[in-house]
């Protein structure tokens, strides 16, 4: 056991001081140390992972720890640099024809699967038009723009479009399309193969064994097609359920690196400030989070955006970021994330301003009874954890101090997503990736194409605006980028007065990891890259 | 002989039916909950769409009325098929025998932690009862009995692994250390004794004082006051006269222990990453999976019943004047 003894009345003390004293809204922005140390080769780095992958073919299964896990064993076409640019993966080079509609992918050669077979285009093609095709519902939706997907020759891949997208480029990193072996899947029952046991990629690190309930090895592929790497000899993703103890093991150096929301907010900043502990927040800027209050259009008075506008006026969004989520996170002015592609700035600001929020609901003819209640509501916590408890009952104090009573109902995550995505609820708590780009990852909750009852992640509050849709779909098949950008920003003026959602925070999450662990986080897919150059430095 | 045979052969009768009837139950319970396996996968991929649900229900076998998922499911049981986890990718049987060795490892040496540490604990409290002795015995078990167990747990790992950095906090064993033979099991002892004492320190505490209070009662009985005047030593007296007597309450304990064992050890499980049964059926009524959850069920009341039938025999061992009828 690699342990890092302190004396106990010191923890206890600090712990102590840390709940009483530190949670101001300042948190040291550490930039990954990129010096020019030469990577070192073995060593085994140990991963937290929660909760335990149901399975590790990434393309019947995109779930968080999934993509952790399975992003060493599978790789994409592309992968994507902090701004979003795309960087080669499994394609060395691409083109885009001058019309938009037809991509071109050129990749590399000598690329092999885990069991030995040549990786091709044929594999790709298979992949894109056959099995995500059939199982994955985000590449679903990419790919079925496409008219025709065909391998030129052993090593080239054209995607000819329907129509322009220019945010096609964006759907190739290894979560949003692994690439599956061909020779494995083709012809068979994708979901119940009797090879779903053993993954077999192209990536860096190959499949080793999976004890359920506790670990999953990983180890080495010398056969890796980049010279000379992988660094590392094996990766262990240790399965911890309990949050107390993920804390734990990573301050007894038991593990050396934590992602997403492995640690809740409260100890970030404790953690961070051990001396053998780092954190980063970058690695997050494709899937870029936007946390919501997500408000039932069909229900009085959600329906008045005076109503929802007031909400937002009611709330100290610093005060969420600061004091809920500890400093984790920016204050949103609209639907798109800050760091996501086509972000504009300039909209109506929405300020603590509790006197606005009042003269809205006076307006809308809300007159408070004896208690001062104008309204009453009802809301469903979105229940992944403590810290949206938390915020639940912030959201409640606030929204009463104007007159809004809020209800608070409770369910675990099945009774949210069944209630939700049928509409059978007032107002809950969400969080979506935004995926780089708003064709993607923001439209989707806006456009009234995708009011769907029983889907979950769709435009569940029922919201339609026919000059939103009409944007959306516009600036989604332009390919001039100025003119996206003017698109993109006249629908992000309409939806911040329109409120159809309250958002709360652009989400931030910290990657915890030992000072010795280099080289990790080197794109915006982060903690799911292959890891191909990350190394331990054992000086 | 012939007395337990038939008891036996009664009692597992029975044994079928109120099976069944939990098979049923259970099967109706899991089933009335909000959301199923395929919501939740839905709602973990943060993407979804009608295909995608309508699949894997289809998969899942959940577009079928849900009578004939019963009777299906009863029909397979009965065969011993205790189903197929989509979710997981394994049948349901292959997953608990992989989890159920390392509870029953955790949970009888807690339970024989427990057991043997309450008894001896509470004779020596009653043997010393008004001293000192027994004073420090009953406040140890009163605190034991009121800390919740997941603090006493994090205050054990805090203590043990983060500060003096002596014992494992995680785990089964050593991941990656490819220790065989006798270094393995000494590998996993250590990674045992957090868990273990966590958990066992509650029932001891219990043991503790309900042996303390039941000695109470017989020791002043005529049968000791008669033994002591036939001269015998204070030792026998305690352990064939007294104990024996006043160890019928902690027997009717230790049944019920015995089958609180699996539910009492998920949250050690949890604490202690310790890759048991508790956490299996945890985790799976949070992913609504419905086969595992299931077949957990199902060899809990196994467990169970066999536990009650153990402790009925146990009676009439210790004192014959209890039959098994």
């Amino acid at each position: 056991m690699n342990s890092h003894p302190r004396p106990f009345r010191k923890i206890l003390a600090a712990a102590l001081l840390s709940a009483a004293l530190v949670p101001t809204g300042f948190l040291p922005h550490t930039a990954p140390a990129q010096a020019a140390e030469q990577p070192q080769r073995g060593g085994t780095l140990n991963i937290v992972v929660q909760p335990e992958p149901p399975l590790l073919i990434l393309g019947l299964n995109q779930q968080g720890p999934t993509q952790t896990v399975a992003g060493k064993i599978y790789e994409g076409l592309l992968t994507y640099d902090f701004d979003l640019s795309p960087k080669p993966g499994l394609a060395r080079s691409w083109e885009v024809s001058e019309d938009g509609k037809t991509y071109t992918f050129h990749l590399e050669e000598g690329v092999t699967w885990h069991d030995g077979e040549p990786f091709t285009a044929d594999d790709v093609v298979f992949s894109a038009s056959e099995f995500l095709m059939d199982t994955h519902p985000r590449a679903r939706a990419n790919f079925s723009r496409a008219e025709s997907i065909t391998a030129l020759d052993d090593h080239t891949v054209e995607f000819r479009l329907k129509e322009p997208f220019p945010a096609f480029l964006l759907a190739f990193e290894v979560s949003s399309a692994p690439m599956m072996p061909a020779h494995i899947y083709q012809g068979t029952d994708y979901r119940n193969n009797p090879m779903n046991g053993t993954p077999i990629g192209t990536g860096p690190f190959k499949f080793a064994e999976w004890v359920k309930g506790s670990h999953i090895h990983l180890t080495r592929n010398d056969a890796y097609w980049q010279e000379g790497k992988p660094y590392l000899d094996e990766i262990y993703f240790k399965v911890i359920p309990d949050a107390a103890s993920r804390a734990v093991a990573l301050e007894s150096g038991s593990i050396q690196q934590t992602q997403y929301n492995a640690i809740e907010p409260f100890d970030v900043q404790r953690l961070a400030a051990l001396p053998h502990v780092e954190l980063e927040l970058k690695g997050y800027e494709f899937v870029a989070p936007m946390a919501w209050i997500e408000m039932n259009h069909r229900v009085e008075p959600l329906n008045d955006k005076r109503f929802r506008q007031a909400i937002l006026y009611a709330l100290d969004r610093e005060f969420i970021r600061d004091r809920i989520w500890f400093g984790l996170g920016r204050v949103p002015t609209g639907p798109v994330n800050s760091v996501t592609k086509f972000y504009e700035p300039d909209v109506t600001p929405y300020a603590l301003d509790r006197d606005k929020a009042v003269a809205l609901l006076d307006e809308m003819g809300l007159e408070p009874d004896a208690d001062g209640v104008r309204a009453t509501v009802r809301f469903l916590p979105m229940p992944y954890g403590e810290t949206w408890t938390r915020l639940a009952e912030y959201i409640k104090q606030s929204l009463g101090k104007v007159g809004i009573e809020v209800v608070l109902e409770s369910t675990d995550a099945a009774g949210w997503v069944q209630r939700v995505s049928n509409w059978d609820y007032e107002m809950t708590t969400n969080f979506l990736y935004q995926y780089g780009d708003p064709a993607l990852g923001v439209a989707r909750t806006y456009i009234s194409d995708n009011i769907r009852k029983g889907v979950m992640f769709s435009n569940t509050m029922g919201y339609d605006n026919p000059e939103v849709d009409r944007l959306f779909a516009e600036a989604a098949q332009e390919t001039d980028p100025e003119k996206r950008q003017a698109l993109y920003s006249a629908v992000q003026k309409i939806l911040v007065e329109d409120v159809p959602v309250a958002w709360l925070m652009e989400m931030e999450f910290p990657t915890l990891k030992d000072t010795r662990l280099k080289g990790s986080t080197t794109t915006a897919i982060g903690v799911n890259e292959s890891y191909a150059d990350a190394w331990l430095d054992m000086k | 002989m012939a007395g337990y045979a038939s008891f036996l052969g009664r009692r597992l009768v029975k044994a079928v039916f109120i099976l069944l009837a939990i098979v049923i139950l259970n099967f109706l319970l899991v089933h009335a909950a909000p959301g199923d396996p395929a919501m939740v996968m839905a709602g973990e991929a943060g993407a979804a769409d009608e295909e995608f649900v309508a699949q894997l229900r289809e998969q899942f076998g959940l577009d079928r009325p849900l009578h004939e998922q019963l009777v299906s499911y009863v029909g397979n049981v009965a065969q011993g098929d205790l189903g197929f986890s989509y979710r997981q990718q394994r049948p349901v049987w292959d997953l608990m025998m992989e989890r159920l060795p390392a509870t029953l490892v955790l949970t009888l040496s807690a339970f024989v932690l427990a057991l043997v540490g309450g008894v001896l604990m509470g004779t020596l409290a009653a043997m010393n009862v008004g001293r000192w002795g027994d004073t420090a015995i009953t406040v140890i078990a009163l605190l034991s009995y009121a800390t919740p167990i997941y603090w006493v747990g994090l205050m054990l790992a805090l203590l043990f692994s983060v500060n003096l950095g002596w014992l494992p906090a995680f785990g089964y064993e050593t991941i990656g250390a490819n220790l065989t033979g006798f270094a393995r099991v000494w590998d996993i002892v250590q990674h045992m004794i957090l868990p273990v004492v966590t958990l066992g320190l509650f029932y001891m505490a219990v043991y503790t004082r309900l042996t303390r209070a039941s000695i109470l009662e017989v020791r002043d009985m005529d049968f000791v006051k008669t033994a002591r005047a036939k001269g015998l030593r204070e030792g026998p007296i305690v352990a064939r006269h007294i104990l024996r007597n006043a160890i019928l309450p902690v027997i009717t304990f230790a049944g019920i222990q015995a089958g609180h064992l699996i539910g009492g050890s998920i949250l050690i499980e949890t604490v202690f990453a310790w890759p048991g049964l508790g956490r299996l059926a945890f985790d799976a009524v949070l992913q609504r999976d419905y086969q595992v959850l299931l077949g957990i069920f199902f060899i809990t009341s196994v467990l169970v019943i066999v536990f009650n039938i153990i402790t009925d025999i146990l009676y009439s061992l210790v004192d014959p004047r209890v039959e098994v009828s």
